[in-house]
């Protein structure tokens, strides 16, 4: 057995200001619970039953008093809400530059694999100090990553991709629980987030043994299952190029456009027939059942690698 | 008003209790007052079952590594201590059991509207409750009482349908007992009885009736889904199928989030009931009272989506669901203040009832306001999912609706069993309780805010300290709920003879005779005055 702690640990750029807001409504919570059982036990005091024929004066209630303790509380939980809406909607975007990691939970493990091609189960290595954010989807049911140190958490569904972002603050390494019930072994699915200096989290990423990036995979993957018959670079093919696509405004045949994303590339991977680009026939099979989560993610990565115009490519490079 | 007297054991007047025998009286019985012992001895068996289990996780969770059973196991032993405490015990606890028997005699009337229904209510309860059971003995279920698809559709192997279908049929017996309940209190209110000289357990039984036939035909229809996801592979939950994973967790939650709703507007009910008998005090502020029962009933319906706000749904969703669960605690916390003002100036006296009621305040004002954590957006984001949910709607759902509950049977059971219980033992019982139930739950908000996840049948070693506090509490607690299970079987044969009116209360119930006859009024009724009236200017009552 350990001591008794109190507080996690402290370890995202987030973590203090969601502690400050817990630290205020459980201020308000002491308070009031003391206000409240204090004026009871005054009054059982004060006003306990001295003769069995007592009898006190009928009270109706009170206007002012009803609209005060409807005002006072009301204006307690607008100051919560505010507070707790404002600060969720500055943790839900990552900065810009965020680097990226992708996550996978299946029964009852977690895997994550890196741009670079490195890939980990159950460890997620992270720089210390810069913004990462994770891109995540399930092999079977809903799971849930979470952080406590990091108070960050958001569930990993089958079929769909959630994200969330931190930023490390302390180097160490962190609990992550998956915070979903998603079976036998759910609380074993138990991971860490190791949180290290960038120059040692380079050495870590050039270790790889695959020696494959995660667009290069991608490539790979776009050549065996022969994407690259009809979806021709140069866009004569019966389906159309995927240069310069993601990222970009597509047309479809039912007159709506979107912007292509991450879901979207999924979707027209797994449900070719749901989003027909204008101009194109509903040609393509589906690939369902036919990539692991973990080739989809590759294929995501080499399609928006695609997306890249020339000059973005060389932002990108600087 | 009444003629009936207050007899002598041997040759006792005619009561409901006596006036038939054997168990087809039982069986067969369309009286109101009867069926609610049906129910009260029905669902004391589930609350042991429920708690039997209970006892079992927190003996378990008392070593890292799990002390008592294999992971698959806790997994089962947590599904159905929930599946059977939420649909078994709390669910139609005090409307069931107290509703029933106090519905028709608050209000001057001889039974509900339609006993026949009332009795077929049980049976469904009864089906249900079986089929629950039989689930439990062949080979368990263990997708938490949520039923979280796809995990539940497609992917656990357990016996996800036999407890749907159970709890699918005890849903209809919600259903009919909420529909009899507000043509009662509709139609057969005694003359003079206006809506506003009603007390307030009845408007609590109304909003709650609301809930009952609104909300359960959606829990019916997403365990009908689901079952046919789960024998037939029909494409709605499980993306692998077509479906989408997270639409059940909205079906679900529009009933389950008024389901914790059902069970604390009776608590709130009969709390409202036995303030203002011990404080002989109106309560404070009824019509507000009364609103806000209401108003709970209505919110309660908008504010599912906080049960969702770390699934992905869009941040403007979150943002909406948030400020409509801020919303909700408004009238929740009128009520507490309106109480709390009952005892200014008032006559308290401390039987065991008042007990009960003054520690659900407590109790509810704690698990209120630690809902002001998981209403805000960004606290939730840490706390969701983990031990603090856990602590949060144990204080409303144990220390609220429980506490409500047994409260409420200690006021009414001199009218119930016409005997009266030994009243040191009842107090130290609440005491007990008081305490047991703050040395449980409390530690678990603290667990949570560490970062441990519910429903985890072994824990990383750092939280052991805590989870020991909380075991421990549970033991204190069990100890509580056996000392007024042990006294009022006693008090059936050997507590000494209740008289009409034991706590010089002034509901119409307590103007017949204990227990009353099957007829409830040997002669109609007539009300003149509200249901408060504990004047200055009364006559002094018997005792």
């Amino acid at each position: 057995m350990q001591g008794l702690p109190i507080q996690p640990d402290q370890a995202s750029t987030i973590a203090r200001s969601v502690d400050h807001l817990y630290f205020f409504i459980t201020a308000i919570t002491l308070f009031f619970t003391i206000l409240i059982f204090s004026i009871i036990f005054y009054f059982m005091i004060k006003y306990r039953r001295r003769s069995p024929d007592e009898r006190p004066k009928p009270i109706e209630g009170s206007l002012p008093l009803e609209v005060l303790w409807t005002a006072i509380p009301t204006v307690i939980v607008a100051v919560i809400f505010v507070w707790g809406s404002s600060l969720y909607f500055q943790n839900s975007e990552p900065p810009p530059g965020a680097m990226e990691i992708f996550v996978t939970g299946k029964q009852w493990m977690w895997k994550a694999e890196h741009p670079e091609g490195q890939r980990e189960i159950n460890e997620l290595h992270v720089p210390l100090g810069r913004p990462v954010k994770l891109t995540m989807t399930s092999e079977d049911v809903i799971h849930d990553f979470f952080v406590p140190a990091f108070r960050v958490k958001k569930d990993v569904l089958p079929g769909r991709y959630t994200s969330l972002w931190f930023q490390a603050t302390r180097l160490g390494t962190f609990h992550l629980f998956c915070a979903q019930y998603c079976g036998a072994f759910h609380a074993g699915m138990l991971g860490s987030v190791i949180v290290v200096e960038p120059d040692q989290y380079e050495r870590w990423l050039a270790g790889s043994v695959l020696g494959e990036t995660m667009e290069a995979a991608g490539e790979r993957l776009f050549k065996e299952n022969a994407c690259v018959t009809c979806h021709l670079s140069d866009g004569t093919g019966p389906a159309p190029s995927l240069l310069g696509v993601y990222g970009n405004t597509v047309h479809l045949t039912n007159g709506q456009s979107l912007i292509a994303d991450d879901a979207y590339i999924r979707e027209s991977i797994l449900s070719p027939a749901a989003k027909i680009v204008n101009g194109y026939k509903p040609v393509m099979p589906s690939f369902q059942g036919q990539l692991t989560e973990e080739q989809i993610l590759d294929m995501v990565a080499y399609i928006r690698s695609l997306g890249k115009t020339p000059e973005k490519q060389e932002e990108g490079k600087q | 008003m009444s003629t009936a007297t207050p007899g002598t054991r041997g040759n006792a007047p005619r009561n409901y209790l006596n006036a038939d025998y054997g168990w087809r009286s039982w069986l067969f019985t369309v009286d109101h007052k009867r069926i609610a012992l049906l129910y009260m001895v029905s669902i004391t068996f589930f609350f042991v079952v429920g708690g039997f289990f209970a006892m079992l996780m927190r003996i378990h969770l008392i070593e890292p590594q799990g002390a008592l059973v294999q992971p698959e196991t806790y997994n089962k032993l947590f599904t159905l201590h929930g599946v059977i405490m939420i649909f078994f015990f709390l669910v139609p606890s005090i409307p069931a059991v107290l509703g029933n028997f106090l519905i028709p005699l608050m209000i001057g009337a001889r039974d509900l509207a339609f006993p026949r229904l009332n009795l077929l209510s049980w049976y469904i309860y009864i089906v249900g409750g079986l089929f629950t059971l039989y689930s439990a003995i062949a080979g368990g279920v263990d997708t938490g009482w949520t039923f979280y698809t796809p995990y539940s559709s497609t992917y656990s192997n357990t016996q996800v349908t036999a407890v749907a279908v159970g709890v699918f049929i005890t849903g209809f017996s919600s259903i009919l007992t909420g529909l009899n309940f507000i043509v009662t209190i509709h139609k057969m209110r005694a003359p003079g009885l206006t809506w506003f000289r009603l007390p307030l357990f009845i408007w609590a039984m109304y909003a709650t009736s609301i809930i009952f036939t609104l909300g359960t035909p959606v829990l019916a229809i997403t365990l009908f889904l689901l079952a046919l996801e789960h024998l037939f592979h029909v494409g709605i939950f499980s993306p692998a199928l077509g479906g989408d994973p997270l639409l059940f967790q909205h079906l679900f939650w529009f009933y389950s989030h008024p389901a914790v709703y059902i069970m604390i507007l009776p608590a709130m009910g009969v709390v409202s009931e036995i303030i203002a008998c011990f404080a002989r005090k109106r309560i404070f502020g009824y019509k507000i009272v009364g609103f806000s029962s209401v108003a709970i009933a209505v919110l309660g319906f908008l504010v599912w989506g906080h049960h969702m706000f770390v699934t992905g749904q869009s941040i403007y969703a979150g943002l909406i669901f948030s400020l409509l669960s801020f919303l909700v605690a408004i009238p929740s916390a009128i009520k507490v203040f309106n109480w709390t003002s009952t005892l200014y100036k008032a006559s308290i006296s401390y039987e065991a009832p008042m007990l009960y009621a003054l520690g659900f305040i407590g109790l509810f004002t704690m698990g209120g306001l630690t809902g002001m954590f998981l209403a805000a957006l960004a606290t939730d984001v840490h706390l969701n999912g983990t031990y603090f949910i856990v602590a949060h709607f144990h204080y409303i759902m144990v220390g609220g609706a429980v506490m409500g509950y047994l409260g409420g049977m200690h006021f009414w059971w001199p009218k119930i069993s016409g005997r009266k219980y030994p009243n040191g033992w009842a107090a130290l019982a609440a005491a007990i309780v008081f305490v047991g139930f703050n040395l449980t739950f409390f530690p678990q908000f603290i667990l949570g805010y560490l970062g441990m996840p519910r429903r985890y049948a072994f824990y990383p070693a750092e939280f052991q300290v805590l989870n020991v506090m909380s075991s421990a509490g549970a033991s204190i607690l069990g100890v509580g709920y056996l000392i007024p299970l042990i006294y009022f079987i006693w008090s059936m044969r050997y507590g000494p003879i209740a008289e009409a009116n034991p706590w010089g209360a002034k509901g119409l119930e307590w103007q017949t005779s204990s227990p009353p006859p099957t007829e409830n009024f040997t002669q109609m009724p007539v009300v003149t005055e509200e249901a408060y009236a504990y004047g200055a200017e009364e006559e002094p009552s018997r005792g």
